[in-house]
């Protein structure tokens, strides 16, 4: 039998062979939760009777969404979560290491992995080659206790992304570009496999912004083969041992093949509520921007933060606005110091901010006024969702992002971009 | 089929079963510990018997209908993120940003009824739950989010996939679990729906996933 990557993945982890469609138990390597799943996971755990997990080598409580926390309730929340793991063997990762996607990428996720996370983009780690999806509590509260799940083996649309990027054009404007065609609801209860040239060119940073916006499209995985980019990946890790080769095998079968000609795109913005309400940038008028996010397990990661450091350098950003930078991780932070990103950001008139979600969700950390817009570079402008049911989001890539901070409006980065 | 219980996702008995859990970690020292409201939930997860033998089940209540892309962001706001710990006051803010006078209408035993792609977005179980906490007994659309969609059934909320085209708001619906359709007793008119997946009805029949865990002591699918 021909096997997708999911067939692959899915089929070794129940011991038996898969096809799209199947349903199965199977063995999962990697399970978490973050500060607003984790508590319902907890007390899920407990009424099952389960007071430990059954792999606490790569079981992880992240306190990422509301950190450091901003009140009392969600201090108490982060309590519960930092004794439960010292109770029950599972790893903390506290409000010093940034959002649970980056730190599951950084150091747990492996190629040929079952992911799942009480978070929705859990998709993200599908850029190594591993199966990783989202779930709700009490789902990973099972997969704390058990180390398995039950899994629907999904049906498989290939992506192939092919020709040349054109300048000022990155991976999130690929992946806006892409949902723009298939709808939010294009690929639902399906694994998209992303494949061609541009697709194995792609450094792994710009993977991971890919495969996070799977879940946009309503996919349950967005997944790269495991390659050479990969291994290196991994090897900068420190984790090498981890890599293995993940392809799909020549004749499995998808059942549809999306050709994307990538010489044909623009930068792109998702215009408010919606991820598939896209258009390209050099359409749109003058958008006058209140705050600017740099950010988050979409954009947050190093080379983004070098792409907006490459536009702001020697600018300053428009009165106007307020810039938010938010780095993905602790290590991602610490780069940004070790090259002088940082250094640029601040004489730019950005706002630094920790590791972590920072204002994605609407918690804390600029939350919006009535009336006011954001492009954030994060991946969902729905209604409500940066705190404020009456502001509007735009999504971009950091290139954009970081230029229409410097003129006030939503620019086309080709206009700063030399 | 068999619908057990159908009183006990009212508002009312949802706040008497709250519990506090005390996670002092045996320490014992109850007053020091700090006390974390967690809303005891399986107490509202309904038994289902959706074998072929059962009783038949009749579901009827009025509709209130939503669009495309309900996403969990309208269903339960981040900016109520402090107060997810807390079900029961979670649930006055349901759909708030889709209809913000949803929570004062919504009475036990009504349903939900929109338009593709219900419940995108983020996997906050929140969701599917303070919806049910609500009182709705079910929710129709004609796609569901695939992360909403087993949360739902996790927690024992039913959802069901058929063409809601034709239900309108208030509308008076007959759910007929068993045989598979929805009469609209409004339009006079019958709707099929999409049977579920033989694994979600076991969970569904076994009143949810913590209980066929439970029961099973681990998976018996
Ligand atoms: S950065 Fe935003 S989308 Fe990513 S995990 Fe955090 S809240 Fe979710």
């Amino acid at each position: 039998m021909f096997k997708t990557i999911s067939e692959k993945i899915l089929s070794e982890h129940a011991q038996r062979d898969l096809k799209a469609g199947d349903i199965a138990v199977v063995n999962v390597d990697v399970i978490f939760a973050q500060d607003g799943t984790g508590p319902l996971t907890v007390t899920q755990m407990k009424k099952m009777g389960f007071e430990k997990v059954a792999n606490s080598k790569k079981s992880i409580f992240f306190i990422d969404h509301a950190a450091p926390s901003p009140r009392k309730e969600l201090s108490d929340a982060h309590k519960l979560l930092r004794e439960f793991t010292q109770s029950s063997g599972a790893i903390l990762s506290d409000i010093n290491q940034g959002i649970c996607h980056q730190i599951i990428a950084e150091k747990y996720a492996c190629p040929g992995n079952i992911v799942i996370g009480a978070d929705s983009h859990t998709c993200t780690a599908g850029a190594l080659g591993a199966f990783a999806t989202g779930m709700g509590s009490t789902d990973i509260a099972v997969g704390f206790a058990l180390a398995k799940t039950w899994m629907l083996v999904p049906h498989t649309i290939k992506v192939n992304f092919n020709g040349v990027l054109n300048k000022g054009v990155f991976a999130k404007d690929l992946i806006i570009y892409l949902i723009g065609i298939i709808g939010a609801d294009g690929a639902t209860y399906r694994a998209l496999e992303f494949s061609g040239e541009v697709s194995a060119n792609l450094e792994m940073d710009d993977r991971f912004t890919i495969s996070n916006m799977a879940v946009e499209a309503g996919a349950k995985v967005g997944l790269f083969c495991a390659d050479e980019k990969t291994r290196k990946y991994l090897e900068s890790q420190g984790r090498s041992e981890c890599f293995k080769d993940i392809f799909p095998d020549n004749s499995a079968y998808y059942e549809q093949v999306i050709e994307v000609n990538c010489s044909e795109i623009e930068p792109m913005v998702c215009l408010p509520h919606t991820v598939d309400n896209t258009i390209s940038v050099s359409k749109i008028d003058k958008i006058k921007v209140d705050q600017v996010l740099i950010g988050t397990c979409t954009n947050g990661r190093i080379s983004d933060l070098r792409i907006a450091a490459n536009i702001l350098q020697g600018n300053e950003i428009s009165k106007s606005v307020r810039l938010l930078i938010v780095p993905a991780s602790r290590d991602v932070y610490l780069k940004a110091i070790e090259e002088g990103l940082i250094e640029i950001f601040v004489k730019a008139g950005a706002t630094i901010i920790n590791p972590g979600c920072g204002p994605c969700v609407g918690v804390h950390q600029g939350v919006l006024s009535d009336g006011e817009i954001c492009l954030s570079t994060q991946n969902r402008n729905f209604k409500g969702r940066m705190g404020n049911p009456n502001a509007f989001i735009y999504l971009s890539s950091p290139a954009t992002a970081a230029a229409s901070a410097i003129k006030g409006y939503i620019t086309d980065p080709r206009e700063v971009l030399y | 089929m068999k619908f057990n219980n159908s009183n006990s996702n009212s508002k009312e008995n949802f706040n008497k079963d709250n519990v506090i859990f005390n996670f002092n970690k045996n320490t014992g020292t109850e007053n020091n510990g700090t006390e974390y409201t967690v809303t005891e939930d399986i107490s509202t997860v309904e038994t289902f018997s959706l074998n072929k033998n059962g009783d038949a089940s009749i579901l009827k209540g009025r509709v209130f209908k939503f669009g495309d892309d309900i996403s969990t962001d309208l269903i339960a706001p981040g900016r109520y993120f402090h107060l997810r710990s807390n079900l029961p006051e979670l649930a006055k803010h349901v759909l708030e940003d889709a209809d913000p006078d949803f929570a004062n209408k919504v009475k036990t035993g009504d349903f939900i009824a929109a338009g593709r792609n219900f419940g995108l977005g983020s996997s906050r179980e929140h969701a599917p739950t303070i919806i049910k906490i609500a009182g709705i007994r079910a929710v129709l659309a004609q796609s569901f989010a695939r992360i909403f969609f087993r949360n739902a059934i996790n927690i024992g909320l039913v959802a069901l996939i058929c063409d809601t085209s034709k239900i309108d708001n208030l509308d008076i619906l007959e759910i007929d679990l068993k045989q598979g359709h929805i009469n609209n007793l409004t339009k006079n008119i019958q709707i099929q729906f999409n049977p579920l997946p033989d694994v979600m009805i076991k969970i569904l029949n076994d009143g949810g996933l913590v209980n066929h865990i439970t029961k099973y002591k681990g998976f018996n699918l």
